[in-house]
């Protein structure tokens, strides 16, 4: 027993310190304008290329723009949309859900295959997919993710309708003698509200990777906005004289993704929920 | 004379502990009890009484990090506790063969019934391919299994139980050992194949002089098969007698409460809440 | 057995037949006008009176489903089109960019496999000891870490700083070792983790025990029994990540400037190149179920419940 709960004291440890640095991560998104140096798309050619210095703290990239700048900026991007996709993604998928497990029958059969379609095809083709027929741009990344995520919550909201479609009947018997409001507070809620967490935090992390992903390949985010993987195509150039430009971004990158999903693995130990 | 008087499997002051973080707790304790040459004896006992604790510590196949055992278990006067694994795995199989509850689970289910059952001779001995497979079809036909060769070439998942039961009797009877463990072969069988099986094992001890150790919580088999019972509860002997005495005048509290909820004829006249 | 496999193969056609009909949708639905990008291209200001014979020329103007019809038979014979942009053939870009890609997917798989079976298994059979620590590391930053960086970081450090390797190009298998290594780590990662799960698992089953009541060597147990029934769950998972192997060999392609398909498929989305994406689609399309097709094969042989459910002996 002592092990079980050392294991959930560890966990909670990791909880508790992704959560924090997520919350700092969140601040940085919304304090950017304030806390960065200088304008992160100023351009400034007699400045370009330098080493590190007071005005500029992590230098400048070719174009004389200041990186630590960018850097906060690209933070706003990424976690922003991510909340944005993770948003969108989970009222499209409450909506079919809903339907689906309310109405089942053909509709919710129809649903479900749908869903699982798409779910057959990787969803970073689907996404380039998505791009290559209405063209690049961060609006069309962000659609394609939101249309590749919806079905992971749609799957966990169906199942919490089904099980509660079922208690009513059992309601009905009068067996358990609890309200219908009662049985979801108590057993059904507290089950799906860890499971969409985890979803949640996992699917923002896998969101920032590959929007950073499309947006290095030139598919995404459209300069001069700052973003870390479009931050990294730019960089590449000059990776023998200013390797940071390279490697900054990518460390964030790599930062807010290992914090996501380090959060949604503790999320599942602590919960015991299955990871997808 | 004497040597009918010995016992070919001894086990004297068997003490088993495991070590856990919150301290050590005694598995079993106390167990005393030998078995002659071609005598069953019985071991009744609830679940978590120690009767499978017992049975692997005779196997010394215990977790040898956090399990602590004290006494002697001697085969043939040979001590066991404590035997290198090397030496100990020469034992397993060959003198000392192991009977499982559930076959099916038992066999690996990747390989051949005859794979396996090749596999185990040539662990032992050092005949080849096509010896080990007479040698198998030998033993088979000898218990009367139907068409021993078509049924090497079956994998485990294509069998019954029963079958497969009977296979692996067979299986622990080819080499030839002094003591075969059999730990409740019938309990996942039905009653035709339970007959078959207690027939094949009373053949075996009868042919070889076979010692067996028959453990069950079944009384029925128990009374069917055994010479001498002992029974178990929460990890010590409660009662050791011969099988007649045990069923006719048992003397433990515990003896006379499991023979008194057998389901009998006359079930009506016993109260549903009977507890142990 | 026979029938088994004939059926598996035969699933495949309507499931590409319904790739084909997705693809053709797809086209359909882009706001690209295939006479219009053809002539911008070209650079000529067309005329409507061009475009309406372009169109023509194209089949445009004829109903939907005679476009597909056309569309499947020109598939059978490898005829993808002329490419917008180069207005070659697309089947010969594909097929001189091909060999490249196919190089650098097969040499991350098998540095995948080689690497990822004797982690995977080891780091089961000896839980919590130091090499499972580290590939439960590894799995984690395989998995984390975006690919692209990755295969910067590579390149910073082996072919800048140590000047070990070449930065980019083909030919010499030095040329391969970065982009395969860099494809190959997150999946590492997954299948090192899936067979770990697995053998943890496993080691939990009834025949592992009744092997080590018959006398067997643990080694014996482990290698033989243990390994042929945990490899399964990790070969499934092999065949559901393909996708993520073509993937990620876009990106990778794109860091090393190999010259692959992804590479090429990339370009052809910033131009619009529709033909070409819709042979890529296919293609895709293609690959992954003939690799779920192997994948299935070779499960069948490591597994015979699958194939032989149905004859049972009594």
């Amino acid at each position: 027993m002592i092990a079980k709960l050392q294991y959930q004291l560890k966990s909670q440890k990791v909880i508790v310190i992704s959560s924090f640095i997520l919350f700092g991560l969140f601040m940085i998104t919304l304090f950017a304008p304030w806390l960065a140096p200088n304008d992160p798309i100023a351009v400034n050619l007699a400045h370009k290329l330098q080493q590190p210095s007071w005005d500029y703290p992590l230098g400048t990239d070719h174009l004389g723009r200041c990186t630590f700048s960018r850097l906060l900026y690209g933070a706003r991007i990424s976690l922003g949309f991510a909340m944005l996709i993770f948003i969108s993604a989970l009222s499209i998928g409450l909506i079919i859900g809903i339907v689906a497990g309310y109405k089942g029958g053909w509709v919710d059969q129809l649903l479900m295959r749908f869903g699982d379609g798409l779910m057959a095809i990787p969803s970073l083709l689907l996404v380039i997919g998505f791009v290559g027929i209405w063209g690049a741009g961060l609006k069309q990344v962000i659609l394609g993710l939101i249309l590749v995520q919806w079905v992971y919550y749609a799957r966990v909201i169906r199942g919490m309708v089904l099980s509660l479609k079922e208690q009513n009947y059992i309601t009905a018997a009068k067996i358990s003698g609890s309200s219908t409001w009662t049985i979801m507070k108590k057993h059904i809620i507290p089950n799906v509200i860890p499971s969409l967490a985890v979803m949640g935090t996992l699917e923002m992390g896998w969101a920032i990777m590959n929007l950073s992903s499309m947006s290095f390949l030139g598919l995404g985010v459209q300069p001069p906005t700052p973003e870390w993987g479009a931050m990294i195509l730019e960089g590449k150039s000059y990776i023998r004289t200013n390797p940071a430009l390279m490697l900054y971004p990518g460390l964030m990158i790599m930062i807010v993704v290992v914090t996501f999903n380090l959060l949604g693995e503790a999320l599942s130990e602590r919960y015991g929920i299955k990871r997808r | 004379m004497e040597s009918k008087e010995r016992f070919i499997l001894n086990v004297r002051d068997l003490h088993v502990e495991v070590r856990t973080k919150e301290g050590s707790f005694k598995l079993v304790e106390d167990i005393n009890f030998g078995i002659k040459k071609g005598e069953i004896l019985g071991l009744v006992g609830e679940s978590g009484s120690g009767k499978t604790v017992t049975s692997m510590s005779i196997l010394q196949l215990h977790d040898r990090k956090n399990i602590q055992m004290t006494g002697s278990i001697t085969l043939h006067d040979r001590e066991l506790n404590g035997l290198k694994n090397k030496d100990m795995r020469k034992i397993r199989g060959k003198d000392i063969a192991f009977i499982m509850q559930n076959p099916m689970n038992a066999f690996t289910p990747v390989f051949t019934i005859g794979h396996q059952f090749i596999e185990t001779i040539q662990a032992h001995t050092s005949l080849n391919k096509k010896e080990a497979r007479e040698l198998a079809v030998n033993v088979m036909e000898s218990v009367n299994l139907p068409e021993p060769e078509k049924l090497l070439k079956h994998y485990p998942f294509q069998l019954s139980g029963g079958m497969l039961q009977r296979v692996m009797i067979a299986m622990a009877a080819c080499l030839k050992p002094s003591v075969i463990i059999a730990d409740e072969p019938t309990t996942a069988l039905d009653l035709h194949s339970q007959l078959l099986v207690l027939r094949l094992l009373e053949k075996i001890r009868v042919e070889h002089g076979t010692s067996i150790l028959l453990i069950s919580h079944d009384l029925g088999v128990i009374s069917e098969m055994a010479d001498h019972v002992i029974v178990m509860k929460h990890g010590k002997i409660v009662e050791t007698a011969n099988v007649l005495e045990l069923f006719d005048n048992p003397q433990h509290e515990y003896t006379k409460k499991l023979l008194r909820t057998r389901p009998t004829l006359y079930s009506e006249k016993q109260p549903y809440t009977y507890t142990l | 057995m026979g029938t088994y496999v004939l059926k598996r193969i035969i699933t495949i056609v309507p499931i590409f037949l319904i790739a084909t009909l997705v693809t053709f949708g797809m086209i359909n639905l882009s706001p690209v006008d295939p006479a219009e990008a053809y002539f911008a291209t070209a650079h000529i200001q067309a005329t409507d009176e061009m475009l309406e014979q372009k169109r023509h020329e194209f089949g445009l103007d004829q109903p939907l489903l005679i476009q597909y019809v056309n569309t499947i038979i020109k598939i059978c014979q490898f005829d993808f089109g002329i490419s917008y942009v180069t207005n070659k053939p697309v089947w010969d870009e594909i097929s001189s960019r091909l060999p490249a890609t196919i190089q650098l997917t097969i040499g991350s798989l098998l540095i995948a496999i080689l690497v990822s079976v004797p982690l995977g298994f080891l780091a089961g059979i000896k839980k919590n000891s130091g090499m499972d620590h580290f590939s439960r590391f590894l799995s984690f930053i395989g998995a984390s870490i975006p690919s692209f960086w990755l295969g910067y970081l590579f390149i910073f450090f082996f072919s800048v700083k140590l000047d070990l390797f070449p930065v980019e190009g083909t030919g010499t298998w030095k040329h391969l070792i970065l982009p395969s290594v860099t494809l190959a780590f997150p999946l590492i990662a997954l299948y090192t983790r899936l067979l770990r799960a697995s053998v943890l698992e496993n080691l939990q089953e009834s025949y592992v025990l009744f092997a080590r009541t018959r006398g067997f060597h643990e080694k014996m147990i482990m290698g033989k029994h243990v390994l042929r029934m945990a490899i399964s769950p990790m070969i499934t998972g092999l065949g559901m990540n393909i996708g993520n192997l073509l993937t990620g060999a876009i990106i990778v392609e794109a860091v090393f400037s190999w010259p692959g398909f992804g590479r090429y498929f990339i370009d052809a989305i910033f131009n619009r190149d529709v033909p070409v994406i819709q042979a890529y689609v296919l293609l895709a399309a293609g690959v992954f179920l003939i690799s779920n097709l192997i994948v299935d094969l070779v499960q069948m042989y490591i597994d015979p419940r699958i194939s032989r459910k149905g004859r049972q002996y009594q």
